[in-house]
């Protein structure tokens, strides 16, 4: 029988292989990205479980906008990639050090 | 029965479509693989019962954004291999971390199925009523007692587009070709354009 459990560990999966993308490609800002997209769909994934667990949809309306602002992020991410890539004609991670920081 | 088949067949599809996501040597392949990801999830989400969150996951993250990674992706000329050269360096810490982590929210998860912390129960004042779809009980809350927050996701994705818009305008460079001349276009008289002549036959006209 699937539960709540079978879902919840599915999200817990993708989250936790979001973050090892982070980590193993360090260099690559367009894999991270992705990979951050990953961890909002883990978390989309484990609000959307919920609510038809808890027969409330409200989680589903908070989905919702973890998808508005993942697209936000998803276009304002690629936008800045662009621009760096015109100025420095690299997208390195390493080399992102402009500000000093 | 077939429920559990459909749950086991999207669950590994998506986890599998993860791993060559964040492994795949080549972004484009990553791309691929992030909207087989979002598909499968897509499925998990329809077994549900949440239809719409799994519509908006096609045709946002399908439709949109993995498109404009592909976009980027393929615009960008970007040595990629060159990129992967830290890719062993940091697997150790980064296994470490995912173990961490993997093992903290399996905690979580057991924890709440051995009993869990009760939060109190839903007031009731948002369950789908059982002669409604979905999407018409999703439609009534987000429209009604939650358009505040639809409103201001609006004004996000809004001033997410102009974010970007700002970001990659490019002014047009002085002297570039095709640039046109308003103020020229409207001075222009007919009587500066056109002639009117009136050949012989057999004759052709010569401007």
């Amino acid at each position: 029988m699937i539960g709540i459990e079978h879902y919840l560990t599915v999200g817990a999966i993708l989250f936790v292989l979001g973050v090892l993308g982070i980590f193993l490609n360090r260099k690559n800002v367009i894999v991270i990205l992705m990979a951050v997209e990953l961890i909002l769909l883990a978390v989309n994934l484990n609000l959307v479980a919920f609510s038809a667990f808890m027969q409330d949809l409200v989680g589903q309306i908070f989905a919702m906008l973890v998808l508005t602002v993942a697209a936000a992020e998803a276009a304002i991410g690629l936008a800045i990639l662009v621009i760096y890539f015109r100025t420095r004609g690299s997208i390195a991670v390493d080399d992102i050090n402009r500000m000093k920081g | 029965m077939i429920q559990a088949i459909a749950f086991y067949f999207f669950a590994t599809i998506v986890v599998g479509a993860a791993v060559m996501t964040i492994m795949a040597r080549n972004p484009v392949h990553s791309v691929l693989w992030l909207i087989m990801a979002f598909f499968n999830a897509a499925g998990l989400m329809v077994l549900v019962g949440a239809e719409f969150i799994a519509m908006l996951l096609v045709i946002v993250y399908v439709g949109a954004v993995a498109v404009l990674f592909l976009f980027v992706v393929m615009m960008l000329d970007i040595d990629f291999a060159a990129m992967r050269a830290g890719f062993s360096r940091n697997a150790p810490l980064g296994l470490l971390i995912a173990a961490v982590l993997l093992a903290e929210l399996l905690l979580a998860v057991g924890a709440y199925n051995a009993g869990g912390l009760s939060l109190g129960t839903p007031d009731g004042s948002a369950m789908q009523a059982a002669d409604k779809s979905n999407i018409e009980a999703l439609g009534a809350l987000l429209y009604g007692k939650y358009i505040a927050l639809f409103e201001i996701a609006g004004i996000i994705l809004l001033v997410a587009m102009i974010g970007a818009i700002v970001l990659t305008f490019q002014p047009p460079k002085p002297g570039a070709r095709a640039r046109q001349d308003v103020g020229k276009q409207i001075r222009r008289r007919p009587e500066e354009a056109t002639v009117m002549k009136n050949p012989e036959v057999g004759q052709g006209v010569e401007l």
